[in-house]
This record gives structure tokens, sequence and C-alpha cells, in this order.
């Protein structure tokens, strides 16, 4: 019985860190690339859950909704990045934040206004509805085995693209100097919003994956985005590596804590203060583990020293 | 006087002149709306310190708020129901007095800005703003958690709490407490800034090194600052809670920071009046565009959009005219 339970809060935590690292990768590759902290980021989120459940409704295909997430968030972040995020790359931090921060207001407020308050929901196709049986006789939702797939497929994508393509050596000599790139003949802001893009695309996609699980509703993005910007401080910013490893570390001990702790308290007192005690404290361990990075590592795990 | 100077009397004679106004015509409504304002420009007013003077972008500040809200909630929960807050070492009784409350929410909050700042200040830049909005997060989730103290719901205290000599049920005598504490939190910020303390916190923000080389440890300046900056925006949380009679986890909510960083930008970043200006400009859009449409928060996202991108200097910088003293 705990081994299973074990094994499935393990898998729970593994799918919630890829979700994240979709999340986290794009905020970190945005800020690695043109130095800016995007809040709205989560808003991307949002509007990629709405385009899939929207689309899913209609056409009655998963498939076109994840699609359609993609476009729909790839789109909403290019435009953003050309009307708004543009102007912001050569300003201070607390202008990118107030920035974003209105953005997030207008984009809420904004999908509130035509899709109501109501939350929307995102069937599960029928074709990875159910459970099936892992070896050991664990019986797990095929779809959360999807989503970890589709998660490692794209951190692998992601690696691929950023350590071999010629994107990838122009998103590298991005972060490393842009004057320089710009120089030799990169048109350096058609790089900025395809990478902007590029980060929207996969927070929509984690959002439309996510959004098949819970409900899709307005403000949904804002929680993982707070996760996100835990597991880029882990993982130190601008290191997709760090993303990666943060996030995996962060959807873990935050699954298995909400179910490890309270049990763990429940061997040395009662019952109902078990739950509270170890539910409280559940809902600071990542935190707890962020101030633990931040004191012996200030630049996260994998950050570059300053 | 300069121009500011003007505007700063203008703003400080009209907050309070508008709720005695309306109290002598009897417009309870507009007199609640003023406490509001002069509660939320307290709040932004702590703020003001950390992110004008210091240059510290927290965004956690909802972190104080929240915790000078719940001082208040728990405090008076135990009085309400004659249950002491812990008996080990000492007794420990709720209380309904507001002095009490505040002395609590002064510490608390502050204890959590200096844990925080120790924590944060060796970051700088969007690592200082991510890990104090994480922090603040913190606050929250463990709130909504812990079901004793309401948990998601929040609790509401019935009866508001007791300033000596003064009946705190009147909307004008609560008023009058509220604006004599931002009058006294502007004081204190007034006298931060012309203070050597004060002077080398602004020349931290411009310039870290140089004030290392004469001696001056950047950190221990910024602690302070921060210190001090949260245990405002604390005391602004117990009265907030106080006015409404209600805590919920949502004073810690991250949008309660990005709300009290708004008050500031909106007014004027380290513009003394500027948490006063952008706390009144704050409630009147709140108050009019509430009325004319649900979705009021996206063109107060708009208006922000436009003020950082074409209005840097907020409401009293384009009103005053930029000022020489900071940078």
């Amino acid at each position: 019985m705990t081994t299973i339970l074990f094994i499935e809060q393990v898998l729970n935590g593994l799918q919630f860190g890829v979700m994240l690292f979709l999340m986290a990768a794009g905020l970190t590759l945005v800020f690695g690339v043109m130095g800016l902290i995007n809040l709205a980021h989560g808003a991307l989120y949002m509007v990629g859950a709405f385009a899939a459940a929207s689309v899913a409704a209609a056409t009655g295909s998963f498939l076109l909704g994840l699609i359609a997430s993609l476009a729909a968030a790839a789109m909403a972040g290019a435009i953003v990045e050309i009307v708004v995020i543009r102007r912001l790359y050569r300003r201070d931090h607390l202008d990118q934040v107030l920035a974003t921060f209105a953005l997030i207001l207008i984009f809420s407020e904004g999908t509130r206004w035509l899709f109501g308050s109501f939350p929307l929901y995102l069937d599960i196709p029928e074709a990875l509805s159910g459970p099936v049986t892992l070896p050991g006789g664990i019986d797990y939702p095929l779809y959360r085995l999807f989503i970890i797939a589709v998660g490692l497929a794209v951190a692998g994508f992601l690696f691929w693209l950023i350590a071999r393509t010629r994107l990838g050596i122009r998103i590298r000599a991005g972060e490393a100097d842009r004057e320089m790139i710009a120089a030799l003949g990169v048109d350096i802001s058609k790089l900025y919003t395809l990478v902007f893009a590029l980060g929207a695309a996969l927070a929509g996609m984690a959002g439309a994956l996510v959004g098949a699980i819970q409900s899709v509703e307005v403000g949904m993005g804002e929680p993982v985005l707070i996760l996100a910007f835990v597991t880029i401080i882990i993982g130190g910013i601008g290191s997709i590596k760090g993303a990666f490893v943060g996030a995996l570390l962060v959807g873990l001990i935050d699954t298995l804590g909400r179910t490890l702790l309270p049990i763990a308290f429940g061997t040395v007192m009662e019952a109902s203060a078990a739950t509270t005690v170890g539910s409280a404290l559940a809902s600071m361990l990542i935190y707890i583990l962020m101030a633990g990075v931040l004191i012996a590592r200030p630049q996260g795990l994998f950050g570059a020293a300053a | 006087m300069r121009r500011e100077t003007i505007i700063n009397a203008g703003l400080a004679a009209g907050l309070l002149a508008i709720p005695l106004w309306a109290h002598v015509t009897g417009e309870i409504f507009t007199i609640t709306l003023a406490t509001r304002v002069a509660i939320l420009a307290l709040a932004a007013v702590g703020l003001n310190l950390a992110l004008g003077l210091g240059g510290l972008v927290s965004f956690g500040h909802a972190a104080y708020f929240g915790l000078g809200g719940y001082a208040m909630g728990i405090l008076a929960f135990h009085a309400q129901t004659y249950d002491p807050i812990f008996t080990w070492p000492f007794v420990f009784e709720g209380t309904k007095q507001m002095l009490v409350i505040w002395a609590v929410a002064l510490v608390a909050s502050g204890l959590a800005a200096a844990l925080i700042g120790m924590l944060t200040l060796h970051t700088s830049g969007a690592y200082f703003i991510m890990a104090t909005l994480a922090f603040g997060q913190m606050f929250y989730y463990l709130f909504v958690s812990w079901p004793k103290y309401g948990g998601e719901d929040g609790m509401a205290i019935y009866v508001r709490n007791d300033f000596p000599g003064l009946n705190t049920l009147d909307p004008i005598q609560l008023f009058v407490i509220c604006y004599a504490l931002l009058m006294a939190g502007l004081f204190v910020s007034w006298r931060i800034a012309r203070s050597p303390f004060g002077l080398a916190l602004q020349a931290a923000r411009q310039n870290a090194e140089r004030v290392e080389t004469v001696g001056i440890r950047p950190f221990r300046i910024r602690l302070a600052a921060f210190v001090i900056s949260g245990m405002i925006t604390g005391l602004a949380g117990a009265l907030m809670a106080d006015l409404n009679r209600f805590v919920g986890p949502t004073m810690f909510s991250w949008h309660t920071s990005g709300e009290i960083m708004v008050l500031v930008i909106l007014g004027g970043v380290a513009r003394l009046y500027g948490p006063v200006a952008g706390a009144a400009l704050f409630v009147l859009l709140e108050h009019w565009l509430g009325g004319v449409s649900d979705y009021w928060l996206a063109f107060v996202g708009a208006l922000l959009l436009l003020v950082v991108l074409f209005a840097r200097g907020g409401l009293i910088g384009s009103l005053a005219g930029r000022e020489v003293a900071h940078d």
C-alpha cells in the first residue's frame, strides 16, 4: 500500500515537475536572452488553456485544441512583445514588473469579459483516458503518463534546439553579447520576438495539457507562475538545465510533502493535528528549499556566478 | 515654496477636509472611502521607503500587510472567544485594544521583514523581485492551509477594536485615527529621507560600491530600511483589517503586493506624498470605474501601462515637474 502510494505520488510529482519546466523554460529563456522579468507569463499559460478548451469544444478534437493552444499563445506572445515588451528591454526591472503586472490585469479581465467567470472544461481525449497498469500492479492514469512523456520530449527538443541548431546558437550568442550579434548582422529584434513567442508557446501548451486535469479559469496561471519563479531561483536564472532540475525538485518535493508530511506527523501526534501541521508545513516546503538555496548558492544551482 | 510642497499641502488638507465635510453633510460612505485612502496610502508609504529611497523592488509587501491584518484578526479572535493565544511560558490573552494590536502588528511584520530581508537582500535585480514575491506567497499558502484562523475563508471580527478615549464605531473618529497614523508615517519617512541613514540608503541605491568605499555596508542600511518599510505596511494592514472588520488570506496574495506597488507608481516613486496621491487616485478609480464596468481592473492595467511607458514620474511627477533631489 505505502509503496504504491509513494510511487503514485512520485509520478504525480514528476508530472507536475515537467509542466513547471515548460513554464520555467520560457521564463528563463526570456530572462537569459533579453534580461526581462515577465510576470505576464502566467497569462500566456491561461491563453493556451482557454484556446485549447474552446477549440476542443467546437471541433471535438483534443489534438486541434492542443495545436490551437500553441498557436494562440505564440501569437499572443508575439503581439505583446511587439506592442509592449519591446519598449521594456532597456528599462529597469521595476518598470518591467509593473508593465507586465498591468498586462496580467488586462489579460485576466479581458478573458473574464470574453468567456465569463465560470470555468471551462477540457475533456481528456478518449484514447488517453482511463488508467493503465504499470509493472508492479500500480494503476495510474494514462493521461498523466502522456503529460510526463510530452514534457520530457519537449525538454529534449529544447536542449537540442539550444545546443544544436542555428537558432540555438543565436539565442546563446544573444545571451552572451547582444551588441556583437547585432553587429554581425543578426536581426536582433526579430530574434527577440521569436524567443518570446517560443516561451509563450511552451507556457500555452502547459496550460492546455494541465487544463484537461484541472478546470480552465481566469487566474489559473498565477500559482504556476509563482512556482516557476521558485524553480528559476533554485535552478539559476537563464539556465535551461537549471530550470529542468529545479522544476523536477519543486514538483516532487511539493507533491510528496503534501502527502507524506501529514502521514509522518501522524506517527507522533493525533490525526487531526497532524493533518493541520503537516499540510501547513508542506505548503512552505519549497519556499524553505528556496531559502536554503539563496543562503548556500545565491546564484542558483546551475546559475553562472555573478 | 516649491510646487511639490504646495501639492503635498493640498493633498494633506484635501484628505482631511473631504471626510470632515462628508461628516457634516452625513455622507458616511465618503468617509469610509477616505479612510481607505489613508490606510492604503500608509501601506504605500512603507513600500515607498524601500522602493523609492532604497531602490529595493519588493514584490512581497503583502506579507507584512497580511501579518498586520492577521495580528489584529488573531488577537481580536481570541478576545472574542476568551481563549488565550498561548499559556506557556506566560499567558498571552487576546485583546481588543488597538494600541496593543498595533504593537503586535509592528513587531510581527518587522520580524518577518528582518527574516525575509536577510535572505533576499544579498541578491539583486530580478532575483530579489522573484524571491520577495515567492516569500510573500509562502505566507499566503501558510494561512490558507491554517484552518484555525479561517483558512481560505478568512475570519470576521464582529466588533471594531477600541481606542482609548475615542468611539471607533463612529466613521469620522476611525478616519481621524487612520489619518493621524498616515501623517506619522509620512513624518517618519520625511525624517528618514533627510537623515544620514536615509542619505546613505539613497547613495547605496545610486552606487553601492562607492558607499562601500567610504565604510558603510549597504546590506545593513538596506536591511534596516526594509524592516522599517515592512513595519509601516504591517501597521496599515492592521488598520485595514479593523476598517473591514475582516481578515482573509487575500491580504497576503501577490495581487495585494502588486496593488501597493501600483499605488506608489501611480503617485510617483520616491515622492513623499506619492503614495497619498496614488492611493487617492486608485480608490477613486475603483469607485468610479467599478460603477461603470465589472472589468475596471483592465482599465487600471491600461492606465498603469501608460504611466510606466510614457509618464514615469507618476501623478505628482507630472504635476510638480521633475525634482532635482532624486536622481
